[in-house]
């Protein structure tokens, strides 16, 4: 699937990405500052997804709510915030290009005028109601932090979770606010995709009237950091649940590397969907579990496999265990079959379709076209990204098993109802997660 | 284009250029001998083809006392088929690396296939297999039903399950739309493989269903091929399930404790209307201005102004047959009576005591016709909008009529619709949580005693 776009640069550094498809008469704009929970610092976590909400709450020139005009204009906006970026996208009819441009340019040149201690002290309120909604008042939902602060150590920008810890957001201070805006959201640390129905001439005069005048800023050095298991950790949390789930975790590489798309389909075929070899074995034959899923976690400076199960009612988390290691061991050793190879080479180019059919909103073409852009200074990534999976090998996707999956080198984290501590993997240590 | 001709004025935002007139694509209809319906509508933007069959019988049809077996059979559907085990479909389905899915709603079933082009034929044989030919073997159904057994244990954990559950029972007591798909761990427990046998054979059939079918390929071909998948399928189905008798409820509040929550999750409504109420629009409009958006009325109540929730939302749910007018929102558990209090003085207000004024209605009417045509881009968007139209009965050019009807709405209209399908003296509150947080008063609600549910009782 060829998606055309052409790139440039405007003197103050932000990248424009402009890709055309007139099949519905919408346009997205996606605008990504590469910026996310990474750039924290221990003691100031929940930052950037903070600030995230701080740019919907008005800047300079229209200081009131973002999703009023944009809504009743037809479009449907959003943000998110990720460990290594946030990103702010419209879908917009065609005529309403111009308000979209007006409204990001305006928070990207002139937030700070507009930005309140009262705007501050409500929004990170809502955040901590967001933060109760989503993890703590959530069966399992304390599980990633907990395991991000397992697997990584804390001085990595990895070791806390996006919403951040209740009391740095308590104590987070408004003029702090203010030198984050200063260091990240200018035009040098952003990249900005239009998507669907544009004339690429006049959406690029539009971009350049919008946002050349913006000054440019310092650029954002890379954050660098390091993380490396020694062994086995085992780790246990009390929640609010009734069946008992395990956890296994192991460091891999980063997001595009060597191995990525290799672990990619590995842990596809080892935990995902009802012909993967775990779910076959825990959940079709033995009967043993409810559930099994996995993931190559993959980021910018480093990756993570999270394997969990939940042990169906009767049976024990130790169990699980030992079907999950010995099915990583086969794989290990023998590698994929000629017909799973093949189905995660289908798998994935229909996928890779599937997430191309939208021109924007959370993923779709001017995400992606960003994602390529930011994360890899190349946004013309599409052809090799797909040929990523079509090339692996079965000896390929059994290296890769073999050298990340380790038995002796992983976070075994066990969930358990509360004050049933038995319950989980023997000698665990009981974590606590604010 | 020179730069110097576009001055930006930052003194105010830019106008709108007119959105053009929004037309949904041509569907293209016929049937095979045994009625099943085969609908299909052109779309080539991708090099994909999606097959989505609906059968309008879904959880409402669920006999009394089996409550969960439409969800039940839907869920046994894939679980083998002919030769081939359940393990063997999917595997079936992922050397097409086919999108599989199973949605099982109050009024209907849907199974669903997107596949590349290359594997239309494939593809659609398999969905034929998995919806006409299932195996029904007892050992699969008893590891499903335990499946199942299982989820509904883990929902207990789940508040914003539980209120759903909790709701639909607080409305409609055993009446069709008194349970969620899923059912309840008392009935789940009896069902029986005969029991999915008999649904099966009485209400999934071709005379309930239409095959919907978008992408990049010619009517004749669609039909061609639904007919070699689909042919043998033999003709018939069984009723619909029907109304009960609505029994008028006074407002009163309903307690599922959940000591040392941090949050409350919120219902607050009512039994409302049917898909097919000639105020299907201006209640569309009205929900809007009270919580159907970002900017309506409650959420910048509760989440902007009041900072107690991540957001609050309300929405008429139309079916079939009169479905459930709700508001949802998970708020902080010091607020809950606060929250309650402003939701139902919200919900009262716009039926007049807090006239809609033109400018909200615009905001609210423009969000809904502006930026129609972005629900219509992917090829299963196109295939479930299609759905609902074969489901409710609704003309070709509803899509196509949608935004001039709505753009004529007036104020006076959308009130009056409001106050005909709102009524505060009838609304059911429901709090999960913790009531007892902050020495919290529920009494000055007027909503009577509270009456405590126990969440084994749902």
């Amino acid at each position: 699937m060829n998606i055309s776009f052409t790139k440039h640069t405007l003197a103050n550094g932000l990248d424009v990405l402009l890709h055309e498809d007139h099949s519905c008469p919408i346009v997205a704009v996606n605008l990504w500052y590469h910026v996310g929970s990474k750039n924290e610092r221990p003691g100031h976590t929940g930052f950037a997804h903070l600030f995230e909400h701080l740019m919907f709450e008005g800047s300079e020139h229209h200081d009131s709510g973002f999703f009023q005009p944009l809504q009743a204009a037809g479009a449907s906006l959003n943000g998110s915030t990720s460990a290594d970026r946030t990103n702010y996208w419209e879908v917009v009819p065609t005529g309403a290009l111009d308000l979209a441009l007006w409204m990001e340019s305006d928070r990207m040149g002139y937030l700070l005028p507009a930005l309140t201690q009262e705007k501050f002290t409500n929004q990170r309120d809502v955040v901590l109601n967001e933060r109760r909604q989503n993890y703590e008042n959530r069966p399992y939902g304390l599980a990633s932090m907990a395991m991000l602060a397992a697997l990584f150590p804390p001085e990595h920008p990895y070791h806390w979770s996006t919403i951040g810890e209740v009391a740095d957001l308590r104590a987070a201070k408004l003029d702090e606010v203010h030198q984050f805006f200063r260091r990240y959201y200018h035009p040098a640390n952003a990249s900005i995709a239009l998507a669907g129905d544009i004339e690429p001439e006049a959406a690029l005069a539009l971009v350049r009237a919008y946002f050349e005048s913006i000054d440019a800023g310092v650029p954002v050095e890379p954050v660098r950091a390091l993380a490396s298991l020694d062994g086995e950790r085992r780790i246990l949390l009390e929640d609010r649940v009734e069946l008992p789930r395990l956890y296994l975790a192991w460091l891999t590489p980063p997001m595009f590397e060597q191995g990525d798309a290799e672990l990619d389909l590995a842990t596809d075929l080892l935990a995902n969907g009802k012909t993967s070899r775990l779910y076959r074995r825990l959940v079709y034959d033995e009967r043993i579990a409810t559930d099994v899923s996995a993931s190559q976690n993959s980021r910018e400076i480093a990756g993570f496999v999270q394997l969990a199960a939940t042990a169906a009612p009767g049976h024990t988390l130790p169990e699980l265990e030992r079907v999950i290691v010995e099915e990583i061991a086969r794989l290990a050793a023998v590698g994929p079959t000629d017909d799973e190879l093949a189905r995660g080479r289908v798998h994935s180019e229909t996928q890779f379709i599937l997430r191309l059919q939208t021109v924007g909103g959370f993923g779709g073409k001017s995400d992606q076209l960003n994602a390529y852009n930011v994360l890899l200074g190349d946004a013309d990534y599409f052809d090799r990204d797909l040929a990523r999976y079509q090339e692996a090998t079965g000896p390929s996707l059994r290296d890769v098993v073999a050298r990340y999956l380790e038995p002796n080198r992983r976070i075994t984290m066990s969930i358990v109802p509360r004050g049933r501590i038995d319950l989980a993997i023997p000698d665990s240590t009981p974590v606590d997660v604010s | 284009m020179p730069r110097s001709a576009i001055a930006v004025d930052r003194s105010r935002l830019p106008g709108l250029r007119p959105v053009p007139r929004f037309a949904f694509p041509a569907i293209v209809k016929s049937s095979l001998a045994n009625g099943l319906g085969v609908w299909s509508v052109r779309h080539d933007a991708v090099p994909l083809i999606g097959f989505l069959l609906i059968v309008r019988r879904g959880a409402a049809d669920d006999p009394k006392g089996q409550e969960g077996l439409a969800a039940l059979t839907a869920d046994m559907l894939d679980e083998g088929t002919g030769t081939w085990s359940a393990i063997e479909v999917h595997q079936e389905l992922a050397r097409i690396g086919a999108q599989f899915d199973i949605d099982i709603g109050a009024d209907a079933t849907l199974v669903g296939v997107t596949a590349l082009n290359r594997f239309a034929e494939r593809g659609l044989k398999l969905l034929a297999d998995i919806v006409v030919r299932p195996t029904f073997a007892e050992d699969d159904f008893v590891r499903v039903r335990q499946l199942r057994l299982n989820r509904l244990i883990q929902l207990r954990d789940m508040p914003g399950v539980i209120a759903d559950r909790a709701f639909a029972r607080l409305l409609y007591d055993d009446a069709p739309y008194g349970h969620t798909p899923l059912g309840n761990e008392r009935t789940l427990a009896v069902l029986t493989l005969e029991d999915v046998r008999a649904f099966h054979g009485r209400l999934i059939r071709p005379g309930a269903a239409t095959l919907v079918a978008v992408g990049d390929c010619e009517h004749e071909t669609v039909r061609r091929l639904a007919d070699a998948a689909f042919g043998d399928w033999s003709e018939g189905t069984g009723p619909a399930a029907e109304a009960p008798d609505t029994v008028a409820r006074p407002a009163r509040l309903n307690i599922v404790p959940r000591p040392g929550a941090s949050q409350s999750e919120l219902r607050i409504g009512h039994v409302a209307v049917a898909r097919a109420t000639p105020d299907y629009h201006a209640l569309v409009a009205a929900n809007m201005v009270l919580g159907g958006q970002y900017v309506s009325r409650i959420n910048l109540n509760l989440r902007s102004d009041k900072g107690i929730t991540y957001g609050a939302r309300t929405a008429f749910d139309f079916r079939r047959l009169p479905g459930p007018f709700a508001l949802q929102a998970s708020v902080d558990s010091l607020a809950t009576a606060l929250a309650i209090r402003e939701s139902i003085d919200e919900i009262a207000a716009i039926r007049g005591d807090r006239p809609v004024s033109a400018d909200e209605l615009a905001v609210g009417v423009a969000a809904l016709t502006r930026g129609y045509a972005r629900n219509f881009e992917t090829a299963d968007q196109i295939a479930r909008a299609v759905a609902q139209l074969a489901l409710y009965g609704l003309p070709d050019d509803y899509y196509s009529q949608f935004v001039p009807r709505v753009e004529s709405l007036t104020p006076d209209e959308v009130m009056s619709a409001a106050a005909r399908h709102l009524d505060p003296a009838r609304l059911t509150t429901l709090i999960v949580g913790d009531v007892d947080a902050g020495g919290q008063e529920f009494g000055h609600l007027n909503l009577g005693d509270p009456v405590i549910v126990s969440a084994d009782s749902i």
